[in-house]
């Protein structure tokens, strides 16, 4: 098969195309929506274009996720080391209270401490995202083999040496498996922000619910939905470019 | 080369080295060896300081190892293990200019350097050189564990037992290499392992440790004939002590120059235990030797060997 029509043949192009269409071209769907919700006036959300919801949410995803990868990373980092072994247990102890507190409950709490908007909706995504990242980490640098440690440190690298050319690279990509769960999780709990006033994809889901507007509901989901498959084939994308040597 | 001085070593109440003192002159291949737990390993690493000793002194090159940075020392010491720890991510090549590559070579020299290597251990650098390692036998792999312990032309090799986990056919293929790599670049190395064959071929050397002790050192040839107690004469085993004393014995101290026979000739550094081998299977007394350029210079005979 030439490149060309692997690229062609790629889901992640149609996809990927799919969701640019709904997200620009809404109103093509309006003869359709029409005909299935009879009655239903406006019959797309207008309040906001969605691509600026998209825009938004794609914003909280990215400073969270970015976040919570540097700071989930670097715990991993720090608890494999023999300075750090100690507090292996605390850390997952930490990011695991992060996992079963529920976003929306962590909503509640930041919202009298920081506001409204963007900022309690980045807090809970930082929080809810940290765990499969530091989870995937630390199991991905405690997985580089033990002669390949050994052999490393006998040769005489550095800790520093050993940590950025043997054991990331080698962690690499269960790391990134750790980062695409928490940033596909992110995208769809990031609609929860909309209820404290974040702009999302979500914002015309819990307007579509309050109004009684199914077609904005669906509208809502739909793209969040694609939204995150788009994001999931990406990132499995980067995951075979990553691991191009594997046996 | 390597004087290891009232070396002790214990993890809680388990003295896995005690009081342990070894020299080791400059071109011996040392050969530690002993069961499992007895101390060996611990001894070897604490050479290149992968593990801390609790007393003693231990110097290389008559420079006491703890009075250098343990990343500067470790890149003067070769190291060869037997999981053999290749980085999978990197090319046959990248792996051997490890160390050259942190000693800040010249790009070029190390590429000599990786294709003199790879000739050495008869791995085509053509072919060899942009593999990964899963792409490569057990023995291929090895192969190149060794020659990137020797990547940087390092005074001494530490090996802990590179060849226990290859098929029996490769590692006699390994112990030939690395005895001709000896023989040749002349470097000091400590080896360990369990398996008294091994040692027996390869050491110039052996010490037998029991208990993080030495119980005897000495060439293999004295440690097969004047056991110093029943520990090593145990260990060496009472059956096939005979065929253990042909294997460490050359044809050349038995050697009838002038004298000629028929078929097709030894080796004079070929083991007494290879001419049996070879008389039996050939069903004669009586085979001719060759030296080194090939000429026929004596004759090998049955009665010589249990002289």
């Amino acid at each position: 098969m030439t490149r060309g029509r692997r690229f062609l043949g790629s889901p992640v192009l149609w996809v990927g195309l799919l969701f640019a269409t709904l997200l620009l071209r809404t109103d093509a769907l309006r003869p359709v929506l029409h005909r299935a919700f009879p009655g239903v006036e406006p019959v797309i959300y207008n309040r906001d274009s969605f691509l600026a919801l998209f825009l938004s949410q794609l914003g909280l995803v990215v400073v969270a996720s970015l976040a919570a990868s540097l700071i989930g990373v670097a715990l991993a980092v720090f608890v494999t080391r023999p300075a750090g072994r100690d507090f292996r247990p605390m850390a997952s102890a930490l990011a695991t209270v992060g996992q079963t507190f529920p976003p929306a409950a962590v909503l509640a709490i930041a919202v009298p401490m920081v506001g409204f908007g963007a900022r309690p909706t980045v807090i809970a995504l930082f929080l809810y995202g940290l765990l499969p990242i530091v989870e995937n980490a630390v199991a991905g640098l405690e997985g580089v083999p033990q002669g390949v440690c050994e052999a490393a440190e006998g040769m005489g690298l550095s800790a520093w040496q050993r940590l950025h050319q043997v054991d990331l690279p080698l962690a690499a990509p269960v790391i990134l498996a750790g980062i695409r769960v928490s940033v596909t999780i992110a995208i769809g709990t990031a609609t929860i922000g909309s209820t404290v006033g974040a702009l999302t994809l979500g914002t015309p889901i819990f307007d579509g619910l309050v109004a009684n507007k199914l077609p904005f509901v669906i509208e809502g989901a739909v793209l969040v939905a694609l939204f995150a498959i788009l994001t999931d084939m990406l990132f499995a994308r980067l995951e075979r470019w990553l691991r191009p040597v594997a046996g | 080369m390597i004087e290891i001085d009232q070396v002790s070593k214990s993890y809680g109440d388990r003295r896995v080295v005690d009081r342990l003192s070894l020299t080791i002159d400059v071109g011996e291949l040392c050969v530690l060896l002993g069961s499992s737990g007895c101390g060996k390993s611990t001894t070897l690493r604490m050479i290149n300081r992968l593990i801390p000793t609790d007393s003693g002194s231990i110097r290389v090159g008559g420079e006491d190892v703890t009075r250098v940075p343990a990343e500067a020392l470790r890149r003067r010491i070769g190291y060869a293990i037997q999981s053999i720890g290749l980085f999978p991510h990197w090319t046959v090549e990248d792996n051997i200019a490890t160390v050259p590559r942190l000693l800040k070579w010249h790009e070029a020299r190390v590429r000599d350097r990786i294709g003199e290597l790879l000739e050495l251990f008869r791995l085509d650098p053509e072919t060899y050189r942009r593999k990964y390692p899963h792409q490569l036998s057990g023995g291929e792999q090895q192969r190149v564990g060794v020659a990137r312990a020797l990547a940087a032309d390092p005074e001494v090799l530490l090996m802990d037992e590179p060849f226990a986990a290859v098929d029996p056919i490769t590692r006699d293929a390994l112990q030939a290499e690395l005895g001709h790599i000896h023989q040749t670049t002349g470097k000091t190395i400590v080896f360990v392992t369990h398996d008294i064959e091994e040692a027996l071929r390869l050491a110039t050397v052996i010490a037998i440790m029991d208990r993080g002790r030495i119980v005897q050192l000495g060439t293999p040839l004295d440690i097969l004939e004047h056991p110093t107690n029943d520990f090593v004469r145990e260990f060496v085993g009472h059956q096939g002590l005979g065929l253990k004393l042909l294997s460490v014995r050359k044809i050349s101290d038995r050697l009838r120059r002038g004298e000629t026979a028929e078929g097709e000739p030894l080796s004079l550094d070929a083991s007494l235990a290879e001419a049996l081998s070879a008389m039996t299977a050939r069903r004669t007394p009586r085979l001719p030797v060759s030296d080194a350029e090939g000429r026929k210079i004596g004759v090998i005979a049955l009665p010589d060997l249990v002289r």
